[in-house]
């Protein structure tokens, strides 16, 4: 193998990232929400030696980005919990990453940290989390304890292109930065080796190696320890998904990892030089930030193309599709050249959006897998070891409050 | 002919945070690794359980200021524990206790919905809703509830998260390819709820769940709580072991329930039991008698008393007499974490005397003598006796067994009692059901139309 492997995950959503998706003769649309679909889809990704499979989810109903109505009934409008989702695929997939979306705006620090530790437990070392931030009035409405502004889409796109966002944007993202620095310490709040089980004094625990968190923040304090021990990887791996400067640094004050979107036109150097410098502003030591690029995915089969099947489904939606992030249609060893010439300009691994996912899944483990292997850049088979180990991630984390 | 016999409902409960699991045994395993969940699941399968049950923590208990350090104090979190069982399971209803005062009715209504779907109709909620503003201290929204408001939170809760699994009909979802239609109507999910705790509104993203509605579980003890169980829960926790008292909570219930405009049969009582088994009835008391002895040390014995007795009583002999001094309500808690309210302190206290009196027990003996309720002790075949009486004679419809010995208790039960339970045709040797509400015999509620008929 390569001394620089490429990095390869699958973002999942649904029936895949086009909205036409579910209607494919492939597609199972009745079984979205049942753990048949979902354990088909990652033991396929796991047959394709990828490193990870994230899972998108949302507190509120699937929309597109610029939905034509909010009252349509041809689109996947629906979803289950993307963590739940992850944990029951745990215990039957032994090598693969599993990196649930879990939405931090409206839920507990605390439970998100207990419920991705323990899906460290069950998948034995292979959790991850990718934080979301929910902005929207209608996602705080189904909590009812908070009233956030809509930003319009006018707003968002002028906020994207100068990089200056509403101050209570900024206030989302402390929150949520605060929220992956809660979990983080309750993750470090077990010491290794706290549950020391001495028959002899009847000590189930050393209490000296638990550790309150104490935090105290603008939004909110938590006290902790934790009431599950520190997880295998010590710290799961934390994600998220950001689209310009000020969400790069939230990514780079707590993230391992950044899933980003370059265009095809522009490649990912731009976007490669605004992540570091964000990381610099926010003065990120140790672990550098590991840079993956989304592209959603089309690719040619043995019935049709990549752009057949894109124009197929755009006849479906009955719209050309629309992406924050780069399209790839076409066959996989065009990808598969595509992905090792943008490896080499900054970015660390990538993560494939497939259009449809029951078929671009099986594609990129039948057929983009072997091309890159043919390149010599890609694994031949799973190494032991955790999610970190696979990223190339120390796996020895030291623990913030270790004292010995 | 007569009638079917009563089928004995089981539950599977792997002990958490307590002086009840032996974890210092040398085949005791790990309370967190997913092996001894995955291990306790699968053999409460192989002997036809009905579900498969988890208590929750949401803090470290403290003694006086500091971590406790004697018993088991971590744990994994439920809906995560019950997501990956739903794996290596297929018939096993997977009950959880998750807090209605920490998390909101969306994401619990959420998580159910989803834990529901994932496993093919098999969760269970049992609900609690908390007041206390130490477990407060690990969320941000803080969490304090005046303890007047439990019920109403609770009652509001109930209410709200049905209101969002009743947003989505049964045959909303249509995934039709050929006519390109995903919704049969485009509000599915649609939803608003206000009352006195939540004014809530939006859209549900989980479509109709294989039981439509997960089973509720409940704890009740005092009128109001009886009432509440009575009326909103699937089963309700029996605190009573032994009959006749289990026998008169059992009628209380069930004529509350009718009360309450519901069948008798709808809503199953289950006490929660430990069980000791023996070649002889001899041999199973002298090691139930062995067990206790090493699970209530002195320092465990004080520290009992002293969540009675809300005082520091660590300067006392536990091989002595029960403490002379009063209890100190008033003070601080000197024990933080526990879900373990005594009503009237001075009543127990003024108990545990009059036990210690008339047995001629010291302190720690009359903690070992008064601290467990209604063991199930002795050969299998007493036991399965003792189980099918107690349901024949409608002290329950079944229990929730717990082992002291963390994973691996359980299956000492499943070899040898199980198949006496099946051979007096007390418990099915096979599953009929699909859902956990088939196997309990619950009334379907898959659509709203169906269960308001």
């Amino acid at each position: 193998m390569a001394p620089n492997p490429l990095h390869l995950g699958v973002a999942l959503d649904g029936a895949g990232w086009h909205p036409a998706a579910w209607r494919e003769p492939n597609s199972r649309p009745a079984d979205l929400f049942s753990a048949g679909y979902w354990t088909d889809l990652v033991t396929t990704a796991q047959r394709g030696l990828l490193d990870f499979v994230s899972i998108e989810d949302s507190l509120a109903i699937p929309e597109e980005r610029h939905a034509r109505t909010d009252d349509a009934v041809d689109r996947v409008r629906a979803r289950i919990d993307a963590n739940l989702i992850a944990a029951r695929i745990a215990p039957v997939t032994r090598h693969i990453g599993l990196i649930p979306t879990v939405t931090t705006t409206h839920t507990e620090p605390f439970h998100i940290s207990k419920s991705i530790a323990t899906l460290d437990y069950t998948s034995r070392g292979r959790a991850g989390w990718q934080v979301r931030v929910s902005g929207t009035p209608g996602e705080a409405a189904h909590f009812g304890r908070r009233e956030l502004r809509a930003i319009t889409a006018t707003e968002l796109a002028e906020a994207v292109a100068s990089g200056t966002f509403p101050g209570e944007v900024h206030d989302l993202f402390d929150e949520a930065a605060d929220a992956v620095e809660v979990v983080r310490r309750l993750w470090d709040s077990w010491e290794d080796g706290a549950e020391i089980h001495d028959v002899a004094t009847r000590r189930f625990i050393d209490r000296d190696k638990l550790h309150y968190i104490d935090f105290e923040g603008r939004f909110f304090s938590v006290r902790g320890p934790s009431i599950t021990p520190r997880p295998p990887q010590g710290q799961p791996v934390v994600a998220a998904l950001a689209h310009g400067p000020l969400i790069y640094e939230f990514a780079a004050r707590g993230a391992d990892l950044v899933f980003v979107t370059p265009t095809r036109e522009a490649g990912p150097g731009p976007i490669v030089e605004q992540v570091t410098a964000a990381a610099a502003r926010v003065d990120r030591t140790g672990e550098p930030l590991r840079i993956y690029a989304d592209i959603v995915v089309f690719l040619d089969t043995d019935e049709t193309t990549g752009p057949q099947r894109l124009a197929r489904l755009n006849e479906h939606a009955g719209d050309e599709f629309a992406s924050d992030a780069g399209i790839f249609a076409g066959s996989a060893d065009e990808l598969a050249e595509l992905l090792i010439e943008w490896s080499g300009r900054g970015v660390d691994g990538f993560r494939l959006r497939p259009g449809v996912a029951v078929d671009d899944l099986a594609a990129i483990t039948d057929r983009l897998v072997p091309a890159l292997q043919r390149h010599g850049v890609f694994r031949t088979s799973y190494p032991d070891g955790s999610l970190r180990a696979l990223l190339g991630l120390p796996t020895t984390v030291p623990n913030r409050y270790a004292t010995a | 002919m007569s009638t079917p016999r009563k089928q004995v409902i089981l539950g599977a409960y792997l002990g958490g945070v307590n002086h009840h699991t032996a974890w210092w045994h040398p085949a005791a395993g790990s309370q967190i690794d997913f092996s001894s969940f995955e291990h306790t699941a699968r053999t409460a399968e192989r002997g036809k359980f009905d579900f498969f049950f988890l208590a929750e923590g949401l803090i470290l208990r403290e003694r006086a200021g500091q971590i406790f350090d004697q018993d088991i104090i971590g744990r994994p979190d439920t809906f995560t524990v019950l997501a990956s069982i739903a794996a290596v399971t297929e018939h096993l209803g997977l009950a959880g206790t998750i807090n209605a005062t920490f998390n909101e009715p969306y994401e619990l209504a959420r998580q159910l919905a989803s834990l529901d779907h994932l496993s093919d109709g098999r969760a269970a909620w049992n609900v609690v809703t908390s007041f206390d503003a130490f477990t407060g201290q690990n969320f941000r929204r803080g969490g304090f509830l005046d303890p007047a408001d439990r019920y109403v939170r609770a009652e509001e809760t109930l209410n709200a998260v049905r209101a969002l699994w009743d947003s989505w009909e049964a045959e909303d979802l249509v995934a039709d390819k050929d006519s390109g239609r995903f919704l049969a109507r485009p509000d599915a999910g649609a939803f608003a709820f206000h009352g006195s705790q939540f004014d809530i509104s939006g859209r549900f993203t989980v479509p109709r769940s294989p039981q439509g509605r997960p089973v509720i579980l409940q704890a009740g003890v005092s009128p109001q709580g009886r009432d509440f169980a009575a009326a909103n829960a699937d089963a309700i926790f029996s605190p009573f072991g032994k009959l006749p008292e289990a026998a008169d909570f059992y009628r209380d219930i069930k004529a509350r329930a009718v009360a309450a405009g519901r069948a008798a049969e709808d809503i199953k009582i289950l006490p929660s039991a430990s069980f000791v088994l023996g070649d002889t009835e001899a041999e199973a008391i002298e090691k139930f008698h062995a067990i206790r002895n090493e699970q209530v040390t002195g320092q465990t014995a004080l520290i009992l008393l002293e969540q009675i007795w809300n005082r520091d009583l660590s300067g006392y002999d536990p091989e002595g007499p029960v403490p002379d001094i009063d209890p100190d309500p008033a003070a601080p808690p000197i024990i933080q974490g526990r879900a373990f309210v005594h009503q009237d302190r001075f009543a127990t206290v003024e108990r545990l005397r009059q036990v210690a009196e008339a047995k001629q027990l010291t302190l720690r003996e009359v903690v070992i003598d008064q601290f467990e309720r209604g063991p199930l002790v002795g050969t299998p075949t007493q036991v399965a006796e003792q189980i099918d009486s107690f349901v024949q004679n409608n002290g329950s419809d079944g229990f929730i067994l717990g082992s002291h010995l963390v994973p691996w208790g359980i299956d000492e039960f499943v070899d040898k009692v199980v198949p006496l339970l099946q051979d007096r045709g007390a418990l099915r040797t096979e599953y009929t059901g699909t859902t956990l509400r088939d196997n309990l015999g619950l009334p379907n509620v898959r659509s709203t139309v169906a269960a308001d008929a």
